[in-house]
């Protein structure tokens, strides 16, 4: 700490002399721009901006100058100096970026390398297909409707106008409980979840009923003891089968892509009166007829059409036994085999597949094919 | 059903085939099943054997070399000589007529014939079989013409005659599947009617063959009584009982070829001619029949149900004893002749010598003949027809065509007695609003359509009487349509004017629910708890709920544990797993195994389904009537009696869950993988469990299983490392981790909505803690101890250090515990800070001898 110096000094203080100055501006300019790293530019900055470099001297003599000549001193300095420190920084942020990037490619690792450590689980496609059937229904309004597997008899036989002597009673492989007596059974079908819904709920009803139902088939390419089904119900004031047709249309859009329709025909269920068998539109060969041909469908075997399965208005007696009054109400059902469904969507070929559990059939589908 | 019977019936378009016969059968309700024959093309032709040259074979086999005469064809139009052939059958001689095939043709199967070397010498063709040209089973020998026509047809032919057009090879036929509405259709004259409907039903285009002329019954025919003593559901077991004689028909007399034939293509074997001309009669026109020996009757026919240690040796001679509900017909009402309907009985079989007949047409009660063909196991084709509805107007009828079938064929004499007793009832009219087939239906059907379509099925429609005006009619279905019952007419007659009308003219509405409230919450919850453990890498499988009975044992299970107490099928596919899993664990097991088998190492599978609680014994379910809603106390009777079926999910794993690879080498799934499990979907449903270890939870590790329950105590399930013993038992790997929890338990605990516990934005504070702790001590006591005194502040509490070892006691652990606090109002003082810590610790020793360290 000095005071100004009051006595001027002639003698020419050589640090300040311009030519001093720019040669040092100059060296330092030469240096930054010579540093290739970060380091070397730290090197740099104590050499030609610390405080024993020429510019940072020079300053320091600019105190001891007469007044008259601190001015300019003061400037050329003051300018050499800050273009020093424009360069030290542009050289920096360089020097900083060059850094920046060498450490990402020094960081480049294979990315190609197995990167899951837990192996990836997935859902079953018997569910994931049941789920999709029953999300289009509940998109349209409905609701899903569930039962008991182990049933009573009569809820699966009786009440569906199934008496102990109907001769369909004959066409379907009941599974009997010990004691056979007991009433009850391993249900063959859905149906009953109608039967329980109509007993307790009050039309208007619109169910879809997802559910495992058992037969006393052996497992083969197309039978399973086990199996899977998707039933639907509609309980309403005025519904005709032209309804029960539009909701079959509905069921194989949303399953099998938006072309698909259906032709329907009679047939016979004790449960439904009148009652539909429907066939839609192979969604493969959209219906070309290549039966005997070299490039008969697989899918459809040829034919066009695909047997989606039976149908049809609710049988007055069944309504009846439901407290459900027939001449107010009349309804419809109908339904499917999921694994029928699976096996068309996705080209599965046989039951064993689907049964068996082997986790490459699972994981083919992940979590929502 | 041929195409030629069902011309004789009604007209078939010029050149119909099969295929388009099937398909209109198909456009009124008819499904296709099968369609064969018609699949053979010539030459076939009648050859007349001139030589036969026979020498046995190295085998032993004897080998004919034939000179054939085949009229203008074969070898005689290329070579100017008679067919020369080989043939391997015995049964013929020079002399004889038979079939031949020459080369160039195509027998049925894709079978070509050619000419070709055979046992040393060439030979042109074939002499044929009845088999080869799908003309029937037999395949003992060839064909001999005279034998199978008779000497009188056989002599009018020559050689070189077609014998496709000869023996009806073009014909082909028709099987369908009938419905069980429709019994009707078990006969060529319902195909025949439904077929003529299918076209429209052309006015003069069907001629019923059960329009016949037939005697009244007049009190001189062989004797019947009808003594039904027990009705089932008030309806007599027989109401109409045709009994007609034919005397002295010569046994000797065969079969006419044109009849077995029609036998042969509609599946049944020819017999003799007593007995194929009722089984005839009843393919014709549906009314099963039976040919009794009268020389075996001695006195008047009875019919009536079985007494209690009756047995009755039927035709396939098993002697079947009879229940009080079979329905007899019976010799003076003591010796039982025949269970009504389903088959007869050995003694009054027809046989060689039978030249007296007497030929049954009933009419038996269709219930009645189901529980009978059932209970005995025997479905025959009498006992199908009768199980879905015999028309009781053509009783007569039939009986009269067998009787002119036996004095045609057989040369016997009708005796002019005539027992017919009728017990029929004519049936009401139904008063049928016009204008519901079209409500029903969805179609616009005016009224002449309706009456149209009802009068070709054969209704009466009445469009005067009383009770008819411009909305109703009077409908009375025919006889042979025992489904248009009077119960719920008007959508049978809707389904009708439908199916004949046409399904392809029902529109296509999309119905419109008001209202749908979506997925519940249980459905919803399952769906989580699915797409959870997916995501946490387990894979979904659905295995079988069949058990074996020692499940239990492999378990381990204690002998009063619940889980024993297991639901057995009466009928299991296989005699090994007759029960129903009380565990979805104990079937899941099964599919872990299947997969390792296959060479899956690492194997992580979980399942979602219902198991079976019944607690007890199966209580038996009441079977309430149909013809109104049951009561409400019998509904929850019902509810009741069937058993619980809580919703379970199990997760089992077995090998590496982490994989090895670059990062390092793998990680073995173990007991804490499946807790975890467990607690993930616990945490996906924002349920809070708690875990705690149970030392005695079969099949799991005594020392290895954590029970988790709900706050409130509630058991949600266990997990853990399973049993050595139930692992060794189960042919499970080591070290195999399995979990099992109720999803009902946790759905209902998530069923009530988030209530938000409000949080802080101050900056938390965190101070670590290190306990010793004696070994027994478990971890989530401590943890709990250490909540309790932390007081409202504490935010989070991690352990994230477990030691035990060299630098502490024996016996004990060092649990390290880092504490989140957070105040709601205020940034926390270190002081603040380091009293709660202190009060957490104190907690802790007080309650679990925990030391700070």
């Amino acid at each position: 700490m000095s005071a100004p110096n009051s006595n001027y000094d002639p003698v020419e203080v050589s640090a300040l002399d311009p030519a001093n100055v720019d040669a040092a501006l100059a060296d330092a300019l030469a240096a930054v721009a010579g540093a290739t790293d970060l380091d070397d530019l730290k090197t740099v900055r104590i050499a030609h901006q610390g405080d024993k470099s020429p510019l940072a001297l020079a300053n320091r003599e600019i105190g001891a100058l007469p007044p008259t000549a601190k001015a300019e001193a003061g400037k050329r300095v003051g300018q050499a100096r800050g273009k020093l420190g424009q360069a030290f920084a542009a050289r920096q942020s360089v020097l900083e970026a060059e850094r920046d990037e060498r450490i990402l490619v020094d960081e480049r690792v294979d990315v190609s390398v197995p990167a899951l450590r837990r192996r990836p689980g997935a859902r079953h496609p018997i569910e994931l297909t049941a789920q999709r059937l029953v999300d289009a229904f509940v998109g349209m309004g409905w609701e899903v409707a569930e039962g008991p597997e182990l049933e009573s008899e009569w809820l699966n036989f009786d009440a569906l106008n199934l008496g102990p002597d109907h001769p369909a009673r004959q066409m379907q492989d009941t599974f009997f409980l010990d004691p056979v007596d007991s009433g009850l059974v391993l249900r063959t079908q859905t149906s009953p979840v109608q039967i329980r819904t109509m007993l307790e709920q009050e039309p208007p009803i619109y169910i879809v009923a997802p559910g495992k139902v058992y037969r006393t088939d052996d497992l083969d390419a197309t039978h399973t003891p086990v199996f899977h089904q998707i039933e639907c119900l509609a309980i309403d004031k005025g519904l005709t089968m032209a309804h029960l047709r539009g909701a079959l249309d509905a069921f194989v859009r949303i399953m099998f892509g938006p072309d698909t329709r259906t032709r329907v025909r009679a047939n016979y269920f004790p449960f439904t009166e009148p009652s539909m068998e429907t066939d839609f539109l192979c969604f493969v060969c959209h219906g070309a007829e290549t039966w005997g041909t070299a490039e008969q469908c697989r899918t459809c075997g040829g034919s066009g059409w695909i047997e989606l399965g039976g149908s049809g208005m609710v049988n007055r007696k069944v309504l009846r036994t439901c407290g459900i009054d027939p001449d107010v109400y009349s309804g419809f059902a109908f339904g499917l085999g999921i694994e029928r469904a699976l096996m068309l969507r996705h080209g599965v070929q046989g039951m064993h597949e689907m049964v068996e559990g082997d986790i490459r059939f699972s994981q083919q589908f992940g979590m929502g094919a | 059903m041929p195409l030629s019977w069902l011309a004789e019936i009604t007209d078939l378009p010029q050149g119909a085939s099969g295929a388009d016969v099937a398909a209109s059968l198909v456009s009124v309700g008819l499904e296709e099943e099968d369609l064969h024959g018609g699949d053979l093309t010539g030459p076939l032709v009648v050859g007349r054997v001139l030589e036969v040259e026979e020498t046995v074979q190295k085998n032993g086999k004897p080998i004919r070399y034939c000179v054939v005469d085949v009229g203008h064809h074969g070898q005689q139009v290329t070579e100017g000589k008679h067919q020369e052939i080989v043939c391997g059958a015995t049964n013929f001689a020079v002399g004889d007529l038979v079939v031949v095939v020459l080369p160039g043709a195509v027998l049925p199967g894709g079978f070509a014939i050619s000419a070709r070397k055979t046992y040393g010498r060439m030979s042109n063709g074939m002499i044929c079989a009845e088999d080869e040209i799908g003309l029937g089973h037999d395949h003992d020998g060839i064909i001999v013409l005279e034998r199978l026509l008779g000497d009188k047809a056989a002599a009018d032919l020559q050689p070189g005659d077609d014998a496709i057009a000869l023996l009806g090879l073009a014909d082909e036929t028709l099987e369908t599947n009938v419905t069980p509405d429709r019994g009707y259709c078990l006969s060529v004259r319902g195909l025949a009617r439904e077929y003529w409907h299918s076209q429209g039903s052309p006015a003069g285009g069907y001629r019923d063959p059960a329009v016949v002329e037939v005697p009244a019954g007049n009190g001189g025919g062989h004797p019947v009584r009808l003594e039904d003593e027990a009705p089932i559901a008030g309806n007599a077991g027989c109401d109409r009982f045709v009994a007609r004689v034919v005397r002295g028909i010569d046994p000797g007399r065969p079969t006419p070829a044109w009849m077995q034939k029609r036998l042969t293509q509609m599946g049944m074997r020819p017999i003799s001619l007593a007995v194929d001309v009722t089984n005839y009669v009843m393919l014709a026109v549906g009314q099963p029949l039976h040919a009794y020996d009268l020389a075996t009757l001695d006195g008047p026919i009875v019919v009536r149900r079985a007494r209690p240690g009756e047995t009755l040796t039927t035709l396939d001679d098993v002697a079947r004893k009879l229940r009080p509900d079979d329905l007899l017909i019976t010799d003076s009402g003591e010796r039982p002749l025949a269970i009504a309907g389903v088959m007869g009985g050995a003694s009054s079989e027809v046989g060689p010598a039978t030249s007296d007949v007497l030929v049954e047409a009933a009419h038996f009660d269709p219930t009645t003949v189901a529980r009978s063909s059932r209970r005995h196991r025997l479905v025959t084709e009498a006992s199908k027809r009768f199980e879905r509805g015999v028309d009781p107007g053509v009783t007569a009828a039939a009986a009269q065509l067998a009787v002119d079938l036996l004095v045609e064929h057989g040369g016997g004499t009708p005796d002019p007695g005539v027992t017919d007793i009728d017990h029929t009832t004519t049936r009401s009219a139904y008063r049928l609003d016009v204008t519901e087939p079209s409500r029903i239906v969805g179609v616009d059907y005016p009224r002449d359509r309706v009456v149209g379509i009802l009068r070709d099925l054969g209704c009466v429609v009445e469009e005067s009487g009383e009770g008819s005006d411009d909305r109703h009619v009077l409908v009375t279905p025919p006889s042979w349509r025992p489904d248009l019952d009077n119960d719920s007419p008007a959508p049978d007659y809707a389904e009708e004017v439908a199916r004949i009308d046409g399904y392809h003219r029902i529109p296509s509405v999309t119905p419109t629910p008001s209202e749908g409230r979506g997925l519940t919450h249980g459905q919803k919850a399952r769906r989580l708890v699915a797409d959870s453990l997916a995501a946490a890498g387990y894979t979904e499988v659905l295995s079988y709920p069949f058990v074996a009975a020692e499940i239990a044992d492999h378990f381990g299970l204690p002998a009063d544990d619940e889980r024993r107490l297991a639901v057995r099928v009466a009928n299991p596919l296989s005699e090994e797993r007759p029960l129903l899993r009380t565990t979805v664990l104990s079937s899941l097991v099964d599919v872990l195994r299947r997969n390792l088998a296959r060479g899956h190492k690492d194997v992580a599978l979980y399942e979602v389904g219902l198991v079976f609680r019944p607690g007890g014994p199966l209580e038996r379910a009441p079977i309430p009537g149909v013809a109104s809603r049951p009561d409400r106390a019998s509904l929850e009777q019902l509810y009741a009696a069937v058993p619980d079926q809580p919703r379970r999910a199990a997760v089992v794993a077995s090998g590496q869950i982490e994989q090895a690879g670059w990062w390092g080498p793998g990680r073995t799934a173990d007991w804490s993988d499946m807790v975890a499990a467990v607690q993930t979907v616990a945490a996906a449903l924002a349920v809070p469990v708690l875990v705690e270890s149970d030392a005695d939870h079969a099949p799991w590790h005594p020392g290895r299983c954590a029970r988790i329950t709900l706050t409130d105590g509630t058991l949600v399930g266990h997990a853990g490392e399973l049993h050595p013993k139930a692992l060794a038992a189960l042919e499970l790997p080591a070290r195999t981790v399995a979990a099992e929890f109720d999803l009902d338990v946790l759905t209902a605990a998530s069923e009530a909505p988030v209530q938000v516990r409000p949080f802080s934005t101050y900056p938390p504070a965190l101070t670590d803690v290190a306990l010793l702790v004696a070994g027994a001590v478990a971890a989530a006591d401590v943890e709990a101890a250490l909540r309790a005194g932390a007081g409202e502040a504490l935010e989070r509490i991690v352990l994230f250090d477990v030691y035990e070892g060299e630098r502490i006691e024996p016996d004990h652990r060092s649990l390290a515990y880092r504490l989140t606090f957070r105040a709601p109002d205020r940034t926390l003082t270190t002081e603040e800070v380091n009293g709660f810590r202190d009060a957490a610790v104190a907690a802790a020793a007080e309650a679990t001898g925990a030391v700070q360290r």
